[in-house]
């Protein structure tokens, strides 16, 4: 699915990723956790094609194609997804026109037809569902007076509604309470198949007991520092990241 | 399913000016230049009755003494008035009906997407429209349907043959010939434009429209338009403008007047597209407009302009509010790119009590465009518990472009409610990312997020009109980011 070899970017000079590598294959769930400023948004935005950071060294194959070549609406069009850690608001334009806009730019990239207006509504009542979303929200302008919940889960809705190839979630837990993760974790379970595949950025551990991930990695000053099973996770919670760094330093 | 912003990048194919041709048919000019025998022969062509010939004469009199305003913030070089055609018109057997219009007119109108088939009103399009090309009005729909109701919807020249008194009765009286430089100009050289009448009590049932178009080289459109809504009246109107691409540039000194009485309502609205000149700034259109209606007891007017062409646009529709209870309304959207620049607003004068007028101004500009709100909020001292609330929003797409806000507020009562607002943003690099990471085009992107900032203003057009304001505001954007 996607192949990241020795990725290096960087922002106002500023090196952020260093040296980063990854393998995801389709069906699979790959958490990535670490301390705050570690870098995990930064590859969110790197590898959604953020314009802002330069990236000076690797490559990114994203199911045979060369990800670093694409435009950042391509990269979409393809199948990667992201799911932003704050989601921006677009006062005006609502949820309904926006994923309509969306969705048939995706399908024709790919040759389709446009949606019909009868097969988008069948569409959007089906996806809300999965996530709970009030059907309100869907047409109130994009994440504009959202709650940070339901902003994280319009987020989820939209992933359902793009059925993309790999969506990262970015921090999608956090602000959430226990029952809104609940929903949320279900939606993403929901939408996993054996030709998807699914990055989970946390902070917490308590995402991983409802997304069961397959591997769990330690980002760690702009690099995959470890590698584990969801286990791995529980050490974090229990130990923190102390260890790790006293792991690498020896 | 109604059109959506994913119609609107259908339709965007074509994203330049696409109004820039010119349609051959012999014209009819008087040569260059603006004398008293100038104004003598456009009235004899009019055939006009004398007393509108002295109206004109008069305000060329008093044109004289007047000198070209300053204030606005707009830089351009002043047109040399000598060299302006002030008449031209389509040599033309009369057209006494649609059958008399030459095929090449009926090809300019639907190119330019007027539809004159009453037929159509069947299939939901129910707007009657009058079209005026350069001096004349050409052709205006549903006149007999219309004047069932009593209303007289005509053109301005044809009213001064068909019914005087109204005409005498109305004109100039919410913009006196002194009012300004250009309404000067206009009231002594006007051509042609629109007059409609609405009986007491009656609602008009379509819309009514009309369409202007500059076609001819060197020629200037001076164009009048009086509407008056008798008491407890409706009536919603529409007018459109577009130009040909053409290197130099040429002026367009409109009048227009409303007069809602006791209890009527006005709705006006302009998608104004006149040729906004090249990237470079040259050519296009100068648009000097007086615009202001008066409101009596009880009576609303409300003005919704998309400001999208133009070189250089100075222009400010306006209430009077002068009977109690009236209610003024200003929507704007002004978009100027490449070199344009807008010096536009609205003045809100409250004369009656309990009188009440909001603003909602979005200006947007992109590219080394100048962009300006000027608005004047007047509470006189007997307009007891007089309210007012402006909004006055603009966007910035590029780095190198201008937005300034000049609100005047004058206020001598004391109950009197006045709230201002004003924001300035760039439009978000997040906002249009977003988009991106959707799969949506930067472009497309753009167009949504401006379209969705102007909501409030698009909102108030008429079903048909913003439709086509989306569109307008897409293709003016072009390229404005930077
Ligand atoms: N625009 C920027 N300019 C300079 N440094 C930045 C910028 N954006 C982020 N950073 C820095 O990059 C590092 C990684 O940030 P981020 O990827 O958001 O971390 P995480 O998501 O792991 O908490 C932080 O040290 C942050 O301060
Ligand atoms: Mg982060």
């Amino acid at each position: 699915m996607i192949t990241i070899k020795n990725l290096h970017a960087s922002i106002d000079g500023k090196e952020i990723l260093k040296g980063l590598n990854l393998e995801v294959k389709p069906g699979e769930v790959h958490a990535i956790m670490g301390p705050n400023g570690a870098g995990k948004s930064t590859l969110a935005s790197v590898l959604a094609g953020r314009e802002e950071y330069e990236i000076t060294e690797g490559t990114v194959d994203f199911d045979g194609k060369d990800l670093l070549d694409l435009k950042t609406e391509d990269r979409a069009r393809e199948g990667l997804f992201l799911a932003f850690q704050y989601p921006i608001e677009i006062p005006g334009v609502s949820n309904i026109n926006f994923l309509r806009a969306a969705l048939n730019e995706i399908r024709e990239y790919r040759g389709e037809e446009p949606i019909s207006a009868k097969d988008f509504l069948i569409l959007v009542r089906e996806k809300s569902a999965i996530v709970e979303l009030d059907p309100k929200l869907a047409s109130r302008s994009v994440n504009e007076g959202f709650s940070g919940g339901e902003k994280k889960r319009n987020e989820i809705f939209q992933m359902a509604m793009l059925n993309p190839k790999l969506a990262i979630l970015d921090e999608t837990d956090s602000g959430l309470d226990i029952d809104a993760l609940r929903i949320v974790a279900n939606g993403v379970n929901k939408l996993k198949s054996k030709d998807n595949a699914t990055i989970v950025i946390t902070h917490y551990q308590r995402l991983l007991d409802y997304i069961i991930p397959d591997f769990v990695h330690v980002l760690y000053d702009g690099k995959i520092v470890k590698t584990g099973t969801k286990e791995l996770a529980l050490d974090l919670e229990e130990r923190g990241y102390d260890w790790i760094k006293e792991e690498m330093s020896l | 399913m109604s059109y959506t912003e994913n119609d609107l990048a259908e339709d965007l194919q074509n994203q330049e000016y696409k109004y820039g041709f010119v349609t051959n048919l012999d014209s009819e000019t008087v040569p260059k230049g603006l004398s008293e025998d100038t104004i003598r022969l456009i009235s004899a062509k009019k055939e006009e009755p004398e007393w509108l010939l002295d109206y004109r004469l008069k305000a060329y009199e008093i044109w004289l003494q007047m000198t070209e305003p300053t204030w606005a913030h707009v830089h351009y070089e002043k047109p040399d008035f000598q060299d302006i055609i002030y008449y031209s018109a389509v040599k033309q057997k009369k057209y006494e009906s649609w059958d008399d219009v030459e095929p090449e007119m009926k090809e300019t109108m639907k190119k330019l997407g007027i539809s004159m088939d009453e037929q159509k009103v069947l299939t939901g399009t129910n707007v009657a429209v009058d079209f005026v090309m350069d001096s004349v009005s050409v052709a205006t729909s549903f006149k007999e349907k219309l004047s069932e109701l009593g209303i007289i919807f005509c053109s301005f020249s044809e009213a001064v043959k068909t019914h005087p008194e109204l005409i005498k009765k109305y004109m100039g009286t919410v913009v006196p010939t002194s009012d300004n430089f250009y309404a000067a100009l206009n009231s002594a050289v006007f051509t042609d434009g629109s007059f409609c009448y609405i009986p007491k009590g009656v609602r008009c049932p379509m819309e009514l429209s009309t369409y202007f178009r500059i076609n001819e080289k060197g020629t200037g459109q001076f164009e009048r338009t009086l509407v008056v809504a008798d008491k407890g009246s409706y009536v919603s109107y529409l007018e459109g403008c577009t130009a040909p691409m053409r290197d130099e540039n040429q002026l367009h000194a409109a009048v227009v007047e409303l007069i809602a009485l006791d209890d009527a309502e006005i709705k006006y609205s302009t998608v104004q597209n006149w040729y906004p000149g090249d990237k470079n700034g040259l050519g296009g259109i100068f648009n000097f407009v007086t615009k202001r209606g008066v409101c009596e007891k009880n009576a609303k007017i409300s003005w919704t302009q998309v400001e999208t062409g133009s070189a250089v646009t100075w222009k400010y529709p306006s209430c009077i509010l002068k009977g109690d209870n009236s209610v003024g309304e200003f929507y704007s959207v002004a978009v100027t790119n490449h070199f344009q620049q807008a010096d536009t607003g609205t003045k809100m004068i409250h004369l009656g009590k309990n009188t009440k007028s909001t603003i909602i101004s979005k200006g947007v500009s992109g590219g080394k465009s100048n962009n300006s709100y000027r608005g004047l909020v007047q509470i006189h001292k007997n307009a007891t518990n007089a309210r007012n609330f402006s909004q006055c929003d603009s966007l910035l797409m590029s780095d190198e472009c201008g937005a300034h806000t000049f609100p005047y507020i004058e206020c001598k009562n004391s109950s009197s409610k006045i709230e201002h607002e004003a924001t300035t943003s760039k439009i978000g690099e997040d906002q249009i990312f977003y988009c991106q990471q959707r799969g949506i085009s930067s472009e497309k992107a753009i167009s949504l997020i401006v379209n969705g900032y102007c909501k409030e203003v698009l909102n108030q057009l008429p079903m048909e009109f913003a439709v086509e304001a989306q569109k307008l505001l897409a293709i003016s954007l072009e390229g404005s980011v930077g």
